[in-house]
């Protein structure tokens, strides 16, 4: 891995992981949606017996790929994704091949929502999203703990309530 | 159609910070004003305060325009003649055919048909006149709308940000406007808009002084209102040369194409075609048939930038206005307030930069962008133009003393430079792969067009590469952050600092290989957000963090390099 030395500074990471539980989360997510195809592919070259060669090896492909990318990937976005809550500031570190840095001033902070999908209710499991003025500017800290969202979500709430300005 | 003289445009009424605002438009329409108006055209209000004048209707609720259900009628009419008018020929062809009795009926049945459509569109167009009624009062501008169903919309004053002025040829003859109020908020789909069609002309300038005139602080000194760019004609240059005259020559060409097959004379349109190049050989017929697309594009271009632009100017108006009116046949007055204004953009389409030119669009809030009738001219301030125009125009827009676009940017590391190299090549070769290996399995010919295009595509997509790379900069002036990018659309946005509302540091693994990192700085205004794609890890960060003191400082720390393995 080639650098360009000498830079003076980076980005930090974030103080907090996200919930342990967040990695079996992306599992199941990443399960279901390898089961689909796989299944769909199995029981069709189950069926149709002069397809077979066409369509179990494709099956198989998936469903190795599905399952290393179940095993992998979690444990990576893990060791990476983080999130901290300044006085200031919403932090969060996002991605593994892509990665993404977000930065959200706590004065230009318009809403904080949490969203609790079907998954995520199974696992405890919660996102908050804190949306600016921009189109573009949303932070999302996906996979908390869901008490831990909620106390997030209201701390947020008050500190943007006592911070003066229109946010824009 | 009216005759263009410079005067004819929307917003000649006298100014309503000096005179009455019902004052008749004095003869800009050719249409004579009627006296019986229903009173709402001739409300005397002797100042835009905050109350419309009570005196139409209780509470204060107006009506639109009598001569709505005219032009309802007007437009029903021309409707059912378009529709009307292939039939017609229909049957007359089938007459030449020889079908006599339901030839006759046929043509016995189509006026009244179309009589009937146009008092339908009249009787409609009178109950949604009786139906429709709106109010502007001291906290709320109110819309009651709807034939069948009572439509209520209200607007809070004080977020209303735009009030526009359209007046197609049809409501100018009739002396009419279009007037759209809006808060340019994005949330809530449509509902963020009221629209009042038709109202009178001078009506139409009364709602908008009187909704966008508040809060007129003491305007900082040095930028006195007034006219900050007006039209020169010899703008005009820059038309033929924007991406409208192929689009616009292609289209013609089509468009002849489908016009020929309803009629069912496309095969005789090309036997003719042929006929004219019979003697000569393919290539010079293409280029020719080429040429003459072109060329009427290029006419399709200038007629449409006259119409677009004819009587442009932008003033800056008491109250911390942008006022942008232009237009030969359909004029329109766009308004953006001073404050919404976040920065400009600078815009240099491939042709336009050859040339030396630039467009400057506004970076606002609150303009809406999925605008289905005119979205992207809402936020231009000034056609394509030189580019010192530009720049001045953009310095005075921003009241700044120099333009912020015209600052010296950092460029960006070479090895962005590589990216966008491999990018280029990998675009340009894999076309010519394709027609290669399809030219290896089936024929021959594929192999020579495979030659071909890497000829021409290679050097060409290069080309577009090291221009992009030039292009790319990025670097603070005064309160401005500027960031620049694009070959084929140059876009230099100078964003006001205090706009950016949050930073977005990507990098991809290939970036991280190379020290790049794209910063996206996060605001308000236009799009949303605004890139240096593919600057310097460290130098980018520090860029971002001087942009908005305070906001990325605390999360950086000193690095050994650029590359940070997760």
């Amino acid at each position: 891995m080639t650098t360009t030395g000498g830079d003076a500074v980076r980005l930090r990471p974030p103080n907090n992981r996200l919930d342990g539980r967040a990695v079996r989360w992306w599992r199941t997510q990443w399960l279901l949606v390898f089961l689909g195809p796989v299944a769909v592919l199995a029981v069709l070259g189950a069926l149709i017996a002069p397809a077979r060669s066409w369509l179990l090896p494709p099956a198989g492909a998936l469903a190795v790929l599905g399952a290393a990318g179940t095993v992998l990937f979690p444990r990576w976005w893990y060791g990476f994704h983080r999130w901290e809550v300044t006085e200031d500031a919403v932090y969060v570190r996002t991605g593994w091949l892509w990665q993404e840095w977000r930065i959200a001033p706590m004065s230009r902070i318009q809403t904080v929502d949490t969203v609790r999908g079907p998954l995520q209710q199974a696992f405890g499991l919660a996102t908050v999203t804190v949306t600016t003025a921009s189109a573009r500017g949303a932070v999302r800290i996906a996979g908390l703990d869901h008490g831990l969202a909620a106390d997030l979500a209201e701390r947020l709430t008050r500190i943007t309530r006592d911070t003066p300005g229109d946010a824009t | 159609m009216t005759a263009p003289h410079p005067g004819d445009g929307l917003g000649d009424t006298p100014r309503l910070d000096t005179g009455p605002p019902g004052a008749p438009a004095g003869g800009t329409g050719p249409a004579p004003r009627p006296g019986a108006g229903g009173g709402d055209l001739t409300v005397p209000v002797s100042e835009p305060g905050p109350v419309a004048g009570a005196e139409p209707g209780p509470d204060g609720w107006l009506r639109l325009h009598p001569r709505a259900v005219l032009l309802a009628t007007l437009v029903t009419a021309g409707v059912a003649a378009g529709a009307g008018f292939p039939v017609l020929l229909g049957l007359a062809g089938a007459g030449w055919a020889g079908h006599g009795s339901g030839r006759l009926l046929g043509l016995a049945l189509l006026p009244a048909g179309f009589a009937l459509a146009v008092a339908s569109g009249a009787v409609a167009g009178r109950v949604r006149w009786n139906r429709t009624r709106y109010r502007i009062g001291p906290e709320r501008a109110e819309l009651h709308s709807g034939i069948l169903l009572v439509k209520r919309r209200s607007l809070a004053r004080e977020r209303i940000r735009t009030v526009d002025l359209v007046a197609p040829p049809l409501l100018r003859v009739l002396g009419l406007v279009k007037v759209r109020i809006g808060t340019g908020e994005h949330t809530g789909g449509g509902e963020s808009t009221l629209e009042l069609m038709p109202v009178g002309r001078a009506e139409g300038e009364r709602l908008r002084a009187l909704l966008l005139d508040r809060d007129r602080g003491p305007a900082p000194a040095g930028h006195p209102d007034g006219t900050l760019a007006a039209l020169d004609p010899r703008w005009i240059r820059y038309a033929p040369v924007s991406f409208l005259a192929p689009v616009l020559g292609g289209a013609a060409a089509g468009g002849v194409m489908q016009v020929s097959e309803w009629f069912g004379a496309q095969s005789e349109v090309i036997d003719w075609v042929g006929e004219r190049f019979r003697d000569t050989p393919v290539l010079w017929m293409v280029l020719a048939l080429a040429a003459i697309a072109l060329l009427t594009g290029v006419v399709g271009a200038l007629g449409l930038w006259v119409e677009m632009w004819w009587n442009y100017r932008l003033d800056r108006e008491p109250g911390g206005t942008l006022r942008v009116r232009r237009g030969l046949f359909t004029a329109r007055s766009l308004s953006l307030e001073e404050r919404r204004l976040r920065g400009v953009e600078l815009v240099e389409p491939l042709g336009a930069r050859l040339c030396g030119a630039a467009r400057v669009d506004a970076v606002a809030t609150g303009i809406a962008e999925d605008d289905e009738d005119k979205h992207a001219d809402h936020k231009t301030l000034l056609p394509v133009a030189p580019r010192a125009v530009a720049d001045q125009v953009a310095a005075r827009v921003l009241r700044e003393a120099v333009p912020p676009t015209g600052a010296l940017l950092t460029a960006h590391p070479p090895a962005a430079r590589a990216r966008r190299v491999r990018w280029a090549l990998g675009a340009a070769l894999i076309p010519v792969a394709v027609l290669a290996l399809l030219g290896a399995l089936l024929t021959d010919v594929l192999l020579y067009v495979a030659g071909g295009c890497a000829v021409v595509l290679v050097p060409v997509a290069l080309l577009l590469a090291r221009d992009g790379y030039r292009s790319l900069g990025h670097g603070l002036t005064g309160d401005y952050l500027v960031v620049r990018h694009g070959s084929v659309r140059r876009s230099t946005v100078a964003l006001r600092r205090e706009g950016v509302i949050g930073w977005v540091v990507k990098q991809s693994w290939f970036q991280r290989r190379a020290g790049l990192v794209t910063l996206t700085a996060t605001t308000a205004a236009g799009s949303g957000a605004y890139h240096a794609f593919d600057a310097g890890t460290g130098e980018g960060l520090e860029f971002a963090a001087g942009a908005v003191p305070g906001l990325l400082e605390p999360f950086l720390e000193p690095g050994p390099g650029a590359g940070t393995s997760g």
